[in-house]
């Protein structure tokens, strides 16, 4: 069932198979066989979340702006923090958050939610979460703009030799949250209470990361004391964020506006090692997104028993 | 392989929750109920289809038919099995089922297209032919959400027929819509198998399957219990509605206890002249005594139901034993050609088939006049 075959007597007709399980290989092709409807599953969604809204698309930034406005409030003003530029800072890791947090909420639910679609069309299943997760990417892209606006607006040069670094981080962070989004599109078939307990899960998983506050000023030494700093790493978003910091923030160690004081916002590390954690991370994520597509194989068998 | 559909061996087990417990709490406190039962909807199907046949999937309510389908579409998988379908596929199952009500019906044209698997410079060219089918041209920008339902059916069938696959597969969707909306699709159907299209046609009813299908497959509990010739399915149908007939009480006629033996026609011939009146005796044998409503149909070779007499009109006693049944047709207003005779007798409700006979007799009508068609409609014309 593919595009190929209606050109109708040019080439060779498609032949689609059908059984228990689709092996890998075929499941990556058929993916790539529907880009097109992928592509438009994503325009829709887009078109939907803000339709019937009077400020439309301006929503996708007045929210994270919001966001960003409560969080500057509390933590520089109220508890005066003290970072400088704190809005540069939380923006450039609040940026990678909004996008995992936007593309996991959504396609938890997603294939209980298009049940009707699921039960009564030929599609791979797995579009749907990815859908999500390409509409989050586009509000994302949206989100980048204004960070770009941000550092116009403040003056603030980013790093430009990390910034070549950033389209691996960014393929590290697609292909991790679209296998968290697959691997949880298809478990809350089963366990309706998924849903919620992301919501939760998520929060927590917020403060593990270091969006809100620096690493290497708040909680490194205490990780290093104990030996925690690896398992801190273990999540995936702390190295993504922490990259996008470094690239945007552009400052490892600044002068805090309140005592005058060094204060060590990044780690220390070298352009080299971000390279190396940051291949090395998409590595890993690659790896985890095929084992998402497998896992996800194994559970769509009894979709249609269970919505 | 030349088959354009190719099922092998394929089999489908559902699970059956008898109590649900979707939440954590549930799955809990009750990891003992919950238990599952697994039916067994498809067992072992094998069949193909090729290129311009017409296939008709004949079952009851529950036979798996429409899970077969749904396995063809791909839309179910198989459990075991394989099946192999070769060329672009659409599927009339539940039509708008991939709408996004938010969306304009120009957006959710697309979408939907893509959805069947054609591509978006392929929708493209033949959107305009879409609009024009679905005849809702003023409406195409406007949100599905503000559509009537006919809108709504209109729109998803036009998506559906007008992409030109190679495979069509049909879904009881002939029940659904106005008798206009029905002509228009079997009048589709038909201009598909003209082009050699391949069409699997799910339904019920004994007349799509007659008038449609090349031939037909029988599914009964999930196996395969006739394939082949349409007349010869049909039969096997029929046969097997008549088994597992649910029992409507105590005193009712269980199957089996009536059957139609043969049918005889006085003169030894079935040779007709038309207008003619003709006689024959049906002989029933009964293993009781048990009143009924007697069925007569007569169909053309085509398939065609030329007439159904009504069961309440001819109530039958029958006796234990073999009964005669005299059957007078006192005038045929038949032209030219060959019908079978299809008999049967109801229970005295009408709601369950206690005996059924497939083409006991086939009538052969002479006609002598210069009409042509099915009847003779004897019109007299005057001039005023």
């Amino acid at each position: 069932m593919s595009e190929e075959s209606l050109s109708l007597g040019a080439g060779a007709t498609s032949v689609r198979v059908v059984s228990a399980r689709v092996g890998l290989p075929t499941r990556l092709a058929n993916l790539w066989r529907r880009r097109e409807l992928l592509r438009n599953l994503i325009s829709s969604d887009v078109q939907i979340k803000y339709k019937g809204s009077a400020l439309g698309l301006l929503w996708s930034m007045l929210a994270p702006a919001f966001t960003l406005g409560i969080y500057y409030l509390v933590f520089s003003v109220f508890l005066k923090n003290g970072y400088p530029n704190y809005v540069i800072f939380l923006f450039s890791g609040l940026i990678v958050w909004n996008l995992f947090q936007n593309a996991v909420n959504v396609s938890t639910s997603i294939i209980v939610d298009r049940a009707g679609l699921v039960k009564k069309v030929s599609f791979p299943r797995e579009i749907l979460p990815l859908a999500s997760v390409g509409a989050a990417v586009v509000f994302w892209l949206i989100q980048m703009v204004v960070l770009v606006l941000f550092l116009v607006i403040f003056h603030h040069a980013p790093d430009w030799g990390m910034l070549l670094l950033l389209p691996v981080t960014f393929a590290a962070l697609y292909l991790f949250t679209a296998a968290v989004a697959i691997v949880m599109s298809a478990l809350t078939v089963y366990l309706r209470d998924i849903k919620h307990l992301m919501e939760v899960l998520l929060q927590l998983w917020f403060w593990l990361s270091p969006v809100v506050y620096s690493y290497s000023n708040s909680i490194a030494p205490a990780l290093h004391r104990h030996g925690l700093a690896a398992i801190y790493f273990i999540n995936p978003m702390s190295l993504i964020v922490l990259t996008f910091q470094r690239t945007f923030y552009n400052a490892t160690t600044v002068t805090s506006t309140l005592s005058g004081q060094p204060l060590h916002m990044l780690p220390t590390w070298s352009v080299g090692t971000f390279v190396a954690l940051n291949v090395g991370l998409l590595i890993v994520a690659a790896v985890v997104f095929l084992l998402a597509l497998v896992v996800f194989g194994r559970l769509e068998g009894n979709f249609e028993s269970e919505l | 392989m030349d088959h354009v559909i190719e099922v092998s061996d394929v089999s489908k087990t559902f699970k059956i929750h008898h109590e649900r417990h979707q939440s954590v709490k549930d799955r809990v406190l009750h990891p003992r109920s919950g238990r599952t039962e697994l039916f067994q909807a498809l067992d072992h199907i094998s069949f193909t289809v090729d290129a311009g046949e017409t296939v008709g999937i004949l079952g009851h309510n529950g036979s798996g038919k429409s899970t077969l389908l749904k396995c063809v579409c791909g839309v179910l998988q198989p459990t075991s099995g394989v099946i192999r379908q070769r060329g672009s596929l659409a599927a009339l199952l539940e039509l708008g089922a991939g709408f996004q009500v938010e969306l304009s019906g120009r957006d959710n044209v697309y979408l939907y297209g893509t959805m069947l698997g054609f591509s978006r410079k392929y929708i493209d060219r033949i959107f305009d032919d879409i609009v024009a089918f679905s005849e809702i041209e003023h409406f195409i920008d406007t949100q599905v959400k503000f559509y009537s339902s006919g809108m709504y059916v209109r729109l998803a069938f036009a998506v559906a027929v007008n992409v030109d696959p190679d495979v069509l597969v049909v879904d009881e969707v002939l029940a659904v819509g106005d008798e206009r909306f029905q002509a228009k699709c079997i009048d589709r159907i038909k201009g598909f198998q003209e082009d050699g299209k391949a069409i699997l046609l799910v339904t019920h009813s004994a007349e799509q399957v007659r008038t449609l299908a090349s031939r037909a497959i029988v599914l009964e509990s999930g196996k395969m219990i006739a394939h082949g010739d349409v007349g010869d399915s049909l039969k096997i149908f029929r046969d097997h509605l008549l088994g597992t007939a649910p029992a409507t009480g105590s005193t009712a006629t269980s199957a089996g206890e009536v059957h139609v033996d043969s049918v005889t026609s006085p003169s030894g011939t079935f040779d007709v002249r038309a207008g003619a009146g003709f006689h024959f005796d049906v002989h029933v044998s009964a293993t009781r005594a048990v009143s009924g409503l007697f069925v007569l149909e007569l169909h053309t070779r085509d398939g065609v139901l030329v007439s159904r007499s009504d069961p309440q009109a001819n109530p039958v006693d029958l006796r234990a034993g073999v009964t005669s049944i005299g059957v007078d047709l006192p005038h045929l207003p038949l032209l030219d050609g060959i019908f079978d005779v299809n008999v049967g007798i109801y229970d005295p409700r009408g709601s369950n088939i206690l005996a059924w006979a497939e083409k006991v007799a086939t009538l052969q009508v002479t006609y002598g006049g210069r009409e042509s068609g099915l009847v003779d409609l004897a019109p007299s014309v005057h001039q005023n």
